[in-house]
């Protein structure tokens, strides 16, 4: 569904993804994990054609994305940040971006009462706290059946109940046969709902498995101890 | 040649008409009821000219009549030159009869005091670049009035030389004068004194009205537009008088220059643009007054040079590119009460030194206060813009005008003056635009 | 884009300071007319507002909104839309929305005032066309300055510093280049001078209206030969024209090739 083909991608002196390959297959969820700075974001953005790469090409579905714009939408995208336009309210919001994407037939009213989302739906979205924006930010990124789902650290700023919901709904959309790719610092939340861990450190891709995979490689019994070990060993 | 038939036919009518018959002049003279006329009138006669007369040509009518005769000119085309009209008369038209000079020379010179030229339809005077042909000449006559006339396609218009005590009353003077060496002045007053104009309308020939040695002459309620070089123009011709005049849009405005004791009053100058165009242009003028005059509108309202002791005061200068220009050598003149409104520079000066009194104008640039509220402001006025110096000295800097830059530089100077005169300053201004008393 | 334009536009026509922004220019018409009484001095203050605020406010604006923006931006960037449309959408969506508060503000005064019964109708038009240039050309500077900046204050220093640049510092070095060669041939110096920088280009175009036509006569031919005809007129406008297409293609071409 997804193939990279050896990316590079340098921001100034920084070279941030120094040729990674990667192809993401059918269904599924791929956790991209790594530490600060290891490229796991700028990944994302090329693939969303935001950072366009030095060198390397990105095929979506068997079709290089380079110069293109019209594939995302066949990509769901939920950013790191939310900041929206605050002059306008959370139903003018989803009113535009349903407009943009030309999917006026895209419900969000299930996604709605999932976040509870009702009371605030007039008001504007400069008033919202951090963790409602989040969940604005979520029910924008769920509103449309995309077969593609990305999400950049998409558990920031979420109460629990909320997180739970989002894990059932990643879950659903597990079902319905969509690729998902997350990216989080929460390693229980990975654990618990990743297939597939992409493992990146100095822009390059270290591991690529299931979690037992992992832990196998790295001998420890558990997920967190798993990643520290690779981090360890790497800076030793 | 060509009308004989009708002629003749007609004479008889004609002859009645013009020649009273010899009795009924003798029954006139004795009838009481008759008295009343004046003895002047009564020994005048009055001789008719038309194309179907016995008198066709006007030049063979002057010829015919006596002194203090009138000849009626009728309507038709007379095609004449060098009418001499060497005695006292009366050269009447009824309903503007018209005179078509051919382009062959001068069409009517009056050389004998008493004359009065009246109602014609002048045009075709030709032109040369040896003599000065003019529709109407006058040489060193008295008591004459020239009037009503309408002169086209002509060189110069009504020359005066050397005449005095006439009047030149409602004429209408229309050229079509293209370059200023080949073409003649509206009305030329030469050595001519105590001349009245009045009332005529000039436009399109070289100077409107032109005053070379020319004293005590009034020039009042002519408009002069659209004329090559001046629409008047004075030269070393002192103690003259105008007023309620319009000089409009002419190539360079008015020109007073090389006199004295000159009244210019309630006159009207505007749209005088271009490169050197000006309302009014003074040269070596002293002891003059302008007042109650507006300039409106031109590339400069007064440019002043060498004049001294000359009073301004009640005028308008309005929206003009310059309002004064000081050229240099100007001293104790007086400008008083005149108002001075969104002109680009009220006031270029091109010295240090200044000897002229600015004393209660408005000026519409004034941000002063009146806290006394006595309607003068309470803090000096400086009319004297650096910028307007620095386009002296570099005339492309005017494109620059009104830039934020220049109202920075003109800011500084008006708060520490470097380059302009600094007793140059209105200290009393008035805080609102001067309602004039235009009587 | 029509989209992009259309919720930028939205997004400012309801933010608090496109009301500041129109209430200003509503106060300094009714202020300039109603209590000054002179349309000429009204039209000259008015000249002096447009050619140093409407750019500057321009600037500041386009800065703003860039950086403000920026998430949403980011936002979109995902959608499927293509990277010129979101900016150049955004850009005109902030412009014509500064344009229109522009002209809504000073034109209701005017036209209370009874500016269709007056002549002073076409000054006042070309004040406003004049204004509305500005504001599309200044928008687009300071945008091109943003995306050229991913640092908020230094974007905001290059921004202003244009603005001063154009404004202020531009007619100084002008002049003092005209007072150093004033022993040559300067009047094409000073048409192309003029050219080159939009607020001069704007105030020249006022003037002609107002007062410069009685004074371009003294300055030479050349001048009166190019203002005094429609020709130059056109050529002003034309140079208008390139003074939005150029920065506003920069910020297509930057936007293609940016990261975010």
């Amino acid at each position: 569904m997804i193939e990279i083909k050896d990316i590079h991608k340098q921001f100034g002196k920084n070279r941030v993804l120094k040729g990674v390959n990667l192809e993401i297959k059918g269904n599924g969820i791929i956790a991209v994990l790594g530490p600060n700075g290891s490229g796991k974001t700028t990944i994302i953005k090329c693939i969303l054609g935001m950072v366009l790469p030095n060198k390397g090409d990105i095929l979506l579905e068997g079709k290089n994305i380079s110069k293109d714009w019209k594939y995302r939408d066949r990509i769901d995208y939920l950013p790191q940040i939310a900041n929206f336009p605050n002059n306008l309210s959370v139903q003018e919001l989803i009113r535009m971006i349903k407009d943009l994407r030309r999917q006026p037939q895209a419900d969000e009213h299930y996604l709605i009462d999932l976040f509870r989302l009702e009371p605030f739906l007039n008001k504007k979205l400069g008033n919202l706290s951090g963790g409602t924006k989040q969940k604005v930010n979520l029910l924008l990124t769920f509103m449309f059946d995309s077969p593609i789902i990305i999400l950049d650290e998409p558990t920031s700023g979420l109460d629990p109940i909320s997180l739970i919901r989002l894990k059932e709904l990643i879950a659903s959309e597990k079902k319905k046969g969509k690729s998902i790719i997350i990216t989080s610092h929460i390693m229980s939340f990975v654990e618990e709902v990743a297939d597939e861990i992409v493992f990146l450190l100095e822009g390059k891709i270290y591991f690529k498995g299931s979690i037992s995979e992992l832990k196998k490689k790295t001998d420890q019994p558990d997920f967190e101890h798993a990643i520290a070990s690779i981090l360890t060993h790497s800076y030793a | 040649m060509e009308s004989k038939t009708p002629n003749s036919l007609l004479s008889d009518h004609g002859k009645s008409v013009i020649e009273p018959h010899p009795v009924k002049r003798i029954l006139t003279i004795v009838s009481f009821l008759m008295i009343s006329f004046s003895g002047y009138s009564l020994m005048a006669e009055t001789l008719q000219v038309c194309t179907t007369c016995k008198i066709k040509t006007i030049k063979e009518g002057v010829k015919n009549a006596r002194p203090y005769d009138t000849v009626l000119v009728d309507k038709g085309t007379y095609r004449e030159y060098n009418i001499r009209i060497d005695k006292p008369l009366v050269l009447k038209g009824v309903n503007y009869p018209v005179i078509d000079g051919e382009l062959k020379g001068e069409i009517i010179t009056i050389t004998s005091d008493d004359v009065t030229i009246d109602g014609l339809f002048i045009i075709n005077v030709g032109s040369s670049y040896t003599v000065d042909y003019a529709a109407v000449r006058v040489i060193k006559s008295e008591n004459f009035l020239i009037q009503n006339l309408v002169l086209e396609k002509l060189f110069f218009g009504i020359y005066l030389e050397k005449a005095k005590n006439g009047r030149i009353y409602h004429n209408n003077i229309i050229g079509d004068a293209e370059e200023e060496y080949n073409s003649g002045n509206g009305i030329q007053l030469w050595y001519s004194h105590n001349i009245e104009i009045d009332q005529n309308i000039i436009t399109h020939v070289r100077d409107g009205i032109y005053l070379e040695f020319s004293d005590n002459c009034t020039i009042t309620n002519n408009r002069s537009s659209e004329n090559l070089r001046y629409g008047l123009h004075f030269m070393f011709s002192n103690n003259d008088l105008y007023s309620q005049n319009t000089f409009r849009n002419n190539g360079a405005g008015v020109a007073v220059m090389f006199s004295k004791g000159i009244k210019m009053h309630h006159n009207t100058f505007k749209h005088n643009w271009g490169t050197a165009a000006y309302g009014m242009l003074l040269k070596e003028i002293n002891d003059s007054e302008i007042i109650g005059n507006t300039f409106q509108q031109n590339t400069v309202g007064i440019n002043i040079e060498g004049s001294n002791r000359v009073t301004y005061s009640n005028n308008d200068f309005i929206g003009n590119g310059w309002a004064i220009k000081f050229r240099g050598a100007c001293y104790t003149n007086l400008f008083k009460e005149n108002n001075f409104l969104y002109n680009s520079f009220d006031l270029s000066y091109n010295s240090k030194l200044n000897d002229n009194k600015f004393e209660g104008n408005y000026w519409s640039e004034y941000t002063g206060y009146d806290l006394d509220k006595d309607g003068v402001g309470d803090i000096p006025f400086r009319p004297v813009k650096l910028f307007s110096y620095v386009v002296n000295r570099t005339p492309e800097a005017i494109i620059l005008l009104r830039s934020l830059f220049i109202d920075i530089i003109d800011f500084s100077e008006k708060v520490s003056p470097v380059f302009t005169p600094d007793n140059l300053v209105d200290n009393i201004p008035k805080m609102k635009r001067i309602q004039h008393d235009r009587n | 884009m029509l989209k992009i334009l259309k919720y930028s536009f939205y997004d400012l026509m309801r933010s608090r300071w496109s009301y500041v922004y129109f209430l200003f220019y509503l106060l300094l018409g009714i202020v300039l007319l109603f209590l000054n009484n002179n349309l000429s001095k009204a039209v000259i203050t008015l000249m002096n507002v447009i050619i140093i605020l409407v750019p500057l406010i321009g600037t500041i604006f386009g800065v703003m909104y860039y950086y403000n923006s920026k998430e949403f931006t980011e936002l979109l960037l995902a959608q499927p839309i293509n990277r010129s449309s979101i900016f150049l959408g955004q850009y005109l969506g902030v412009a014509l929305s500064l344009a229109v508060s522009l002209i809504i503000g000073l034109g209701i005064p005017f036209v209370f005032y009874g500016i269709f019964r007056s002549d002073a109708i076409w000054d006042f038009s070309l004040l406003l066309i004049t204004g509305s240039f500005l504001t599309l050309i200044f928008t687009a500077l300071a945008f091109s300055i943003a995306l050229c900046n991913e640092n908020k204050i230094k974007g905001f220093g290059y921004a202003i510093l244009t603005w001063l640049f154009m404004a202020v510092i531009y007619d100084g070095i002008f002049l003092l280049s005209l007072i150093m060669f004033e022993d040559y041939p300067l009047d094409t110096f000073s048409l192309i001078a003029t050219m080159f920088n939009p607020i001069d280009l704007s105030r020249v175009l006022i003037l002609l209206k107002l007062d410069i036509s009685a004074l371009l006569g003294y300055t030479g031919a050349l001048f009166q030969k190019f203002f005094g005809t429609g020709f130059g007129v056109l050529i002003s406008f034309l140079m208008l024209v390139l003074w939005v297409v150029i920065p506003a293609w920069f910020i297509r071409h930057k936007a293609l090739r940016k990261d975010f």
